[in-house]
C-alpha cells in the first residue's frame, strides 16, 4: 500500500550532515574557527571586566546623562529609573555581563555587516548571492546551529556571543544596503559629474545619507541580540541569559521574571537611546558627525559630572 | 564687445560629437543596424523592445557658445547630456573634447576630466541634504583635494556670482527652489569648468524666477565664456538661451541652427508645431533686415541725389559726415516738392536708429516714423538701413515667404550676412548686462 516515496527511499540527509559536520568540519576546520574566537574574546572580556570595573555610581551618572543628551530628558529619566531598580532587584552584575554580551555581538554585527551591506549595494550578483544565507539564517531556528557552535566552539560565554552574531547580523546587511540603494539617483549622478572615485563617492553622499536607515537595521541588530540572550545561556553564557534559563530549570517563577524584568529594561533603554541617534542623524544637516559630537558633548558633560562629585 | 573676441568665440572647436548612438536593450548591435536600414523607434521597441535613446547624433560646439537641446520627454536629450561626461556610457560613436575622444577613456582618464574640465547642474537640483550650501559648492573642489581654506574662498566666491555668499552655512533644504537652483550653479562654477553640462536646470523653477535665472546665466556666461550644453524642453528658453538650438525628437536630431533659422524655415511639422506660436519680435534682430545704406554725403547735388533715388527706387535715403556717422535723412518727395539748390536743407536729423543686435520688437517705435530706420554700430557709423515695411510684415504676418525676401535682400546686399555668427549673442548680452 505503498504511495509515497518515503515508503521505498527516504534521503540520509541527517546523516550526511552529520557526517559532513563530525567528521569533516570539527576535525579540519576546528583551528580556523578558534582563531575566529580570538577577537570577540578580547573584545568581550575586555568591555566585561571593565563594565565590572566601573563603580556602580559612575555608571548611574554616566549613562542617564548620555541619554539625555543624545534622546532628551525622558530617555534618560527613564534610564536613570531604570538602572536603579535594575541594582534594587540585585542582578547588577548579570545586567553588566548582558550588556557586554549584546554590546560585543553588535559590534562584530557592524564590523561585518555594513562592509557586506555596502557590497551588496554595490554590486546585483553578489546581493543576489548574500539574499539567500540571510533569509536562511533569520529564518533558520537558532536551535539547531547551537549544536555545530559547541562542537566548534566549545561552552560558554563567547560561543554565545557567536550564536548571537549569526542571529542579529541580517538586519544591519540589509538595511545598509538598502541604505545605499534609496540615496536618490541624482545626488549619485551628481557625486560622479564632479569626478568622485567610488570611495569618495561612498563616505562622501552614500553613507552619510543612508545613516538613518544603517542606523535603523543597528537598532533591529540590538534588540535581535537582546532576544538572544536566554537562548545563549543554553550553551553556557551567563548574564540576564542564565537567571532565566536556571529559574527554569528549577520551576523558579521569580527569579526567572527577574531576569526577564532586566532584559526588558536593557532592551528599552538600548532602543531608545540608538533610535535617537539614528533620528539625530537625520533631523540635522550635518549628519554623523553631529551625532557624535552629540555623544562626546555627553561623555564630557557625563564625566565632569562625575568628577565634581567624587 | 569688440570683433575679434567674437571670431575666437565662434571658430575654436571644444565638443564634437559624430553618429552617437545609445541603444538600451539587449542586442544594441543589431539595434543600431535597424536604425541605419531606416528603422523607427517606435518600430523598434515593438520588434526588440530595445529603445534607441539617442540614435546617430552628431554636432559640434564652438568654445564659449550657448548650445541648446530642446525636446519633449522622452526625445533622448537627458540621455545625450549624459553621454558627454559618459554618466550613461555611449553605445557607438565618438564624442571628442578639445579633439580627445572621450569614449572609451579608461575610468582615471574620466575621472580627471570630470574633476577638471566638466561640470554640470541638475533638473532637481542634486544638492547633498546632509551638507551646507557652502558645503555643497566645494564639493567639485573637496575631491580635487584643495586645501579646507582655499576651497571655501572659491566657494564663497561663486556663491558671490549667484548672490548667495550669506547663506553660506545653511542646509540647502531651508531655501526655495531658485535659490536652490542658484547653489547648484555655484556648484558648477566653483570648479572652474571649461564645458558646463545644464540638464533642464530651470525646468523645476516656475516662469519669473526661471526668466531671472536665464538672464543670470547670460550674465556669467558672457563673464565667463564657458562651452554650455544646455538641455531644454521649452522652446521659448531655448530661444533666448541658444547661440545654437537642436531640436530632438525621438532620438534624433530634427533641425539644427540659430534661434533665427529655426524660427523662420522649421524643417517640418514637427519643429513648426513649436515655433507657431513663437513671438518673432523677440526672436529675429535688426541685422536680418538690414539693407545697404547707399549714404548720400552732404555736399551731393540735388539732382544726382534725385538719380540715386530713380535708381535705387528709395523713398528716402541717410546723409552721413566724412567719417561715415549719419547726419540725417533726406525723402525724395521733399527734395521733389521743393526744388531746393542744397540737401542740407531737407534734412531730417531727427531720424530713428537702431543697433544690428536689437531684436524687431524694439524697432516699433522707430518704424512708426515711416522713416527708414539707421543701423548704427557701436562706434556710430552708419551700417545699413531698415525699411520699417518690412518690419511690420514680419511682426504682422507673420509669415515665412517675407523672412525668406528680408533675407535674400540682405544676401544680395551683403553676402554671408543671414548666417548668424556666435558673435551676435556677444553683443546681445550687453544688452542684458
Amino acid at each position: 500500500m505503498a504511495d509515497q516515496i518515503s515508503d521505498y527511499y527516504t534521503l540520509p540527509l541527517d546523516d550526511w550532515i552529520e557526517f559532513f559536520v563530525k567528521d569533516w568540519l570539527v576535525p579540519n576546520f576546528r583551528p580556523a574557527f578558534r582563531a575566529v574566537q580570538w577577537p570577540i574574546d578580547q573584545v568581550l572580556s575586555g568591555l566585561e571586566d571593565f563594565l565590572l570595573w566601573l563603580p556602580y555610581p559612575v555608571f548611574v551618572v554616566v549613562v542617564p546623562l548620555i541619554a539625555w543628551r543624545v534622546a532628551g530628558r525622558g530617555v534618560a529619566g527613564f534610564t536613570l529609573l531604570s538602572l536603579l531598580f535594575l541594582d534594587l532587584l540585585g542582578i547588577w552584575r548579570e545586567t553588566m555581563v548582558t550588556l557586554a554580551m549584546i554590546v560585543t555581538a553588535v559590534t562584530f554585527c557592524v564590523i561585518v555587516g555594513v562592509p557586506l551591506g555596502i557590497l551588496a549595494a554595490r554590486s546585483d550578483r553578489f546581493y543576489s548571492f548574500i539574499r539567500p544565507i540571510l533569509d536562511i539564517m533569520q529564518t533558520i531556528p537558532p536551535f539547531v546551529y547551537l549544536v555545530p557552535i559547541v562542537m566548534l566552539f566549545g561552552v560558554g560565554i563567547v560561543p554565545g556571543v557567536i550564536a548571537t552574531i549569526i542571529f542579529a547580523l541580517p538586519p544591519v546587511i540589509r538595511l545598509t544596503n538598502l541604505g545605499i540603494r534609496q540615496v536618490q539617483a541624482e545626488l549619485v549622478e551628481a557625486g560622479l559629474a564632479f569626478g568622485s572615485t567610488r570611495r569618495q563617492l561612498l563616505f562622501e553622499i552614500q553613507i552619510p545619507l543612508a545613516l538613518r536607515t544603517i542606523m535603523a537595521g543597528l537598532n533591529q541588530t540590538l534588540m535581535l541580540s537582546l532576544s538572544m540572550v536566554v537562548i545563549a545561556a543554553l550553551i553556557g553564557a551567563g548574564g540576564l541569559g542564565l537567571t532565566v534559563f536556571t529559574g527554569l530549570g528549577r520551576l523558579d517563577v521569580g527569579r526567572a521574571s527577574l531576569g526577564g524584568i532586566g532584559i526588558v529594561l536593557l532592551a528599552i533603554m538600548l532602543d531608545r537611546i540608538t533610535q535617537a541617534l539614528g533620528e539625530g542623524g537625520r533631523s540635522k544637516a550635518s549628519g554623523q558627525k553631529d551625532t557624535l559630537t552629540r555623544l562626546f558633548k555627553g561623555l564630557v558633560q557625563g564625566s565632569k559630572a562625575y568628577n565634581k562629585k567624587s | 564687445m569688440g570683433d575679434d573676441t567674437d571670431l575666437t568665440a565662434g571658430t575654436e572647436e571644444k565638443i564634437r560629437v559624430e553618429h552617437l548612438f545609445k541603444i538600451f536593450g539587449a542586442d544594441p548591435q543589431d539595434t543600431i543596424r535597424r536604425i541605419r536600414d531606416g528603422a523607427s523607434k517606435e518600430q523598434i521597441y515593438a520588434e526588440t523592445a530595445s529603445v534607441a535613446a539617442v540614435s546617430d547624433v552628431s554636432f559640434s560646439v564652438n568654445q564659449g557658445e550657448i548650445f541648446v537641446v530642446m525636446g519633449l520627454s522622452g526625445s533622448g536629450k537627458s540621455t545625450l547630456i549624459r553621454c558627454i561626461n559618459r554618466l550613461i556610457e555611449p553605445t557607438e560613436g565618438r564624442i571628442l573634447l578639445d579633439g580627445e575622444d572621450i569614449v572609451g577613456m579608461d575610468v582615471e582618464g574620466l575621472r580627471r576630466l570630470r574633476l577638471n574640465k566638466l561640470s554640470m547642474v541638475f533638473q532637481h537640483f542634486a544638492l547633498f541634504p546632509h551638507k551646507t550650501v557652502g558645503e555643497n559648492v566645494e564639493y567639485g573642489l573637496k575631491i580635487r583635494g584643495l586645501s579646507a581654506r582655499e576651497r571655501r574662498e572659491k566657494a564663497v566666491r561663486a556663491l558671490e556670482q549667484v548672490g548667495l555668499a550669506a547663506y553660506t552655512d545653511v542646509p540647502p533644504d531651508n531655501l526655495s527652489g531658485g535659490m536652490q537652483q542658484r547653489v547648484g550653479l555655484a556648484r558648477g562654477l566653483a570648479v572652474d569648468p571649461e564645458i558646463m553640462l545644464m540638464d533642464e536646470p530651470f525646468s523645476a523653477l516656475d516662469p519669473l524666477i526661471r526668466r531671472d535665472m536665464q538672464d543670470e546665466l547670460l550674465a556669467l556666461q558672457q563673464q565667463l565664456h564657458m562651452t554650455i550644453i544646455f538641455i531644454t524642453h521649452d522652446l521659448h528658453e531655448a530661444l533666448r538661451i541658444g547661440d545654437r538650438i537642436a531640436i530632438m525628437k525621438d532620438g534624433r536630431f530634427v533641425q539644427m541652427g540659430t534661434p533665427e533659422e529655426i524660427v523662420a524655415n522649421p524643417a517640418d511639422d514637427y519643429v513648426s508645431a513649436f515655433t507657431r506660436d513663437v513671438d518673432r519680435s523677440r526672436v529675429f534682430r535688426a541685422h536680418l533686415l538690414r539693407r545697404d545704406a547707399h549714404a548720400l554725403s552732404p555736399d551731393t547735388a540735388i539732382e544726382t541725389a534725385l538719380e540715386r533715388f530713380e535708381s535705387l527706387g528709395r523713398e528716402a535715403l541717410y546723409v552721413v559726415d566724412g567719417h561715415g556717422r549719419p547726419l540725417g535723412v533726406v525723402r525724395r518727395h521733399d527734395l521733389e516738392r521743393a526744388g531746393q539748390t542744397i540737401l542740407q536743407d531737407s534734412l531730417i536729423d531727427d531720424f530713428p536708429s537702431a543697433q544690428e543686435s536689437q531684436e524687431l520688437i524694439e524697432l516699433y517705435t522707430a518704424c512708426a516714423k515711416g522713416l527708414p530706420v539707421a543701423l548704427v554700430d557701436d562706434d556710430g557709423h552708419l551700417d545699413g538701413v531698415i525699411d520699417p515695411l518690412e518690419v511690420f510684415q514680419i511682426l504682422g504676418g507673420g509669415s515665412d515667404v517675407s523672412v525668406e525676401e528680408g533675407n535674400t535682400s540682405v544676401q544680395s546686399g551683403k553676402p554671408g550676412r543671414s548666417t548668424i555668427h556666435t558673435g551676435t549673442l556677444e553683443t546681445r548680452r550687453t544688452d542684458h548686462g
